[in-house]
């Protein structure tokens, strides 16, 4: 799994972060999206999809390998 | 169609906790549908999912705050909450906007509500702790469920909690739409303006540990800090946004749990279930309140319906979380479900800044009375709830319970 993050189009709602706080983070001066890691395990798998498709801006791309 | 028969929006609803009829048909043979406001100004109505979350995403539509044309919510000169005062000075879109946007919404990040957390939990004890010594029946919402948002924000910008009955009235009459005349909504404004300006005063003299204090300090990108008039709006959207949604959504979502009380149990028997319980909580909401409006200034297409430069199209959030082209199983409440793209907090660039906020807040308040009060049921039949009318923002008027 690939996942890449578009900082334009974050909005800072966090989502993401409470959903999967060891892939994704916000920076402290803006509250934009942070890709902590950008080929997380399969155990993470479940948890970015999430991450992805529950975020308010479409900001987070999932491409399975 | 003529003027008579046009649909009056916000659609009037028996209930308290069940959709009103005409969601359904309006998603299936009406996507795009005519509508009335409070005001009397036309505007159009969308209720499908995908096209709630087109509009909202879509980054040239603001809300046509300032717009001539454009449809007013309330009943009232200046068409209520979307065109007062505290609503045009903030920057409301583009450049401006994102800029604000960044620099208040690094105060709402997750890391930071996570930090919250134990203050929060807290407050949410002792609100229980004062309960239980007053004894049951109790209403959850003036006990709980409203007071403990409140705390929260007010502890945030560094406002006394103990100002919160003027508080109520103002937010109130800004979030009106049939509620309060023109000058009473004014005269709160002004009031309310003039108390926030005054605390702008006091933290420019002596700094606090509070987002207000830092605020006053912070700069853009560009290195400008914030003007006097953006500080004190912000104070004040931050203010009645921090409260009024949260309480009444704690409020609905035990009412939600305890309407069939095998909910509750579930959750109950499995605390891991909260966070999902939270989300589906608040997909499944019938009573969100107003939605959110797009003042349309190119044409779009929606579902097929051309939808024509100069529309306000009034976008109902609560109706697309009941879509069952998104939402497997829709008008089920699932404690379960996973994942929940609702979209309670809108979608796009506006999506609710605080929404970091208002989940760490639910979840709290959820798990806290789980945990004092496992025995928790309503003290009147379900049926018996009822709504608050005539506001921009949904809620019960009161949570009589016991345990």
């Amino acid at each position: 799994m690939k996942v890449t993050v578009d900082e334009d189009k974050c909005c800072g709602a966090g989502t993401c972060v409470l959903v999967a706080p060891d892939v994704f983070d916000q920076r402290d001066e803006d509250g934009i999206v942070m890709l902590l890691d950008e080929a997380p395990a399969a155990d993470q798998h479940d948890a970015v999809r999430e991450a992805a498709s529950v975020c308010p801006a479409a900001a987070i791309l999932v491409a399975e390998a | 169609m003529t003027d008579s028969e046009l649909l009056n929006y916000p659609i009037s609803a028996d209930a308290a906790l069940e959709p009103p009829a005409e969601w359904d048909e309006l998603r299936s043979r009406c996507p795009v549908a005519h509508v009335r406001l409070a005001s009397g100004d036309q505007a159009t109505l969308v209720t499908r999912y995908d096209d709630v979350r087109t509009v909202l995403s879509d980054p040239r539509f603001g809300r046509g705050t300032g717009r001539k044309d454009a449809a007013r919510v309330a009943n009232t000169e200046d068409g209520g909450v979307f065109n007062s005062e505290m609503a045009t000075v903030l920057p409301q879109d583009g450049e401006g906007h994102l800029a604000w946007r960044r620099l208040v919404g690094k105060w709402f990040t997750a890391k930071r509500m996570s930090a919250l957390r134990p203050g929060i939990t807290a407050m949410a004890d002792q609100l229980v702790d004062e309960m239980v010594a007053a004894g049951h029946p109790v209403d959850l919402k003036a006990a709980f469920g409203f007071p403990l948002p409140v705390w929260v924000i007010c502890d945030m910008l560094g406002v006394p909690d103990s100002d919160r009955h003027k508080f109520a009235h103002w937010s109130d009459c800004l979030l009106s739409m049939t509620r309060y005349t023109q000058d009473e909504m004014m005269a709160s404004m002004s009031e309310f303006g003039a108390y926030m300006a005054h605390h702008v005063e006091l933290k420019r003299t002596e700094r606090g540990d509070d987002l207000l204090s830092e605020l006053i300090d912070a700069t853009d990108a560009d290195g400008r800090p914030l003007s006097n008039d953006v500080l004190v709006a912000t104070g004040q959207g931050l203010l009645v946004a921090g409260h009024e949604t949260t309480a009444n959504m704690i409020t609905k979502m035990v009412a939600m749990l305890l309407a069939d009380r095998s909910r509750w149990e579930q959750v109950l028997a499995d605390p891991r279930l909260v966070r999902s319980t939270v989300e589906e909580a608040l997909r499944y909401d019938v009573n969100a309140g107003f939605g959110m409006m797009r003042y349309i200034d190119a044409e779009i297409e929606l579902s097929g319906v051309s939808v024509p430069s100069g529309t306000t199209v009034v976008c109902s959030m609560a109706a697309a979380n009941r879509d069952e082209a998104a939402f497997e199983d829709a008008a089920r409440l699932d404690l379960t479900r996973t994942p929940n793209p609702h979209l309670a907090f809108g979608a796009g660039a506006h999506s609710c800044l605080g929404q970091a906020l208002a989940r760490t807040e639910l979840q709290i308040a959820l798990e806290t009375l789980l945990r004092r009060l496992p025995t928790l049921e309503l003290a009147v039949d379900a049926d018996k709830l009822t709504r608050v009318d005539g506001l921009a923002v949904g809620g019960l008027s009161e949570l009589p319970v016991r345990w």
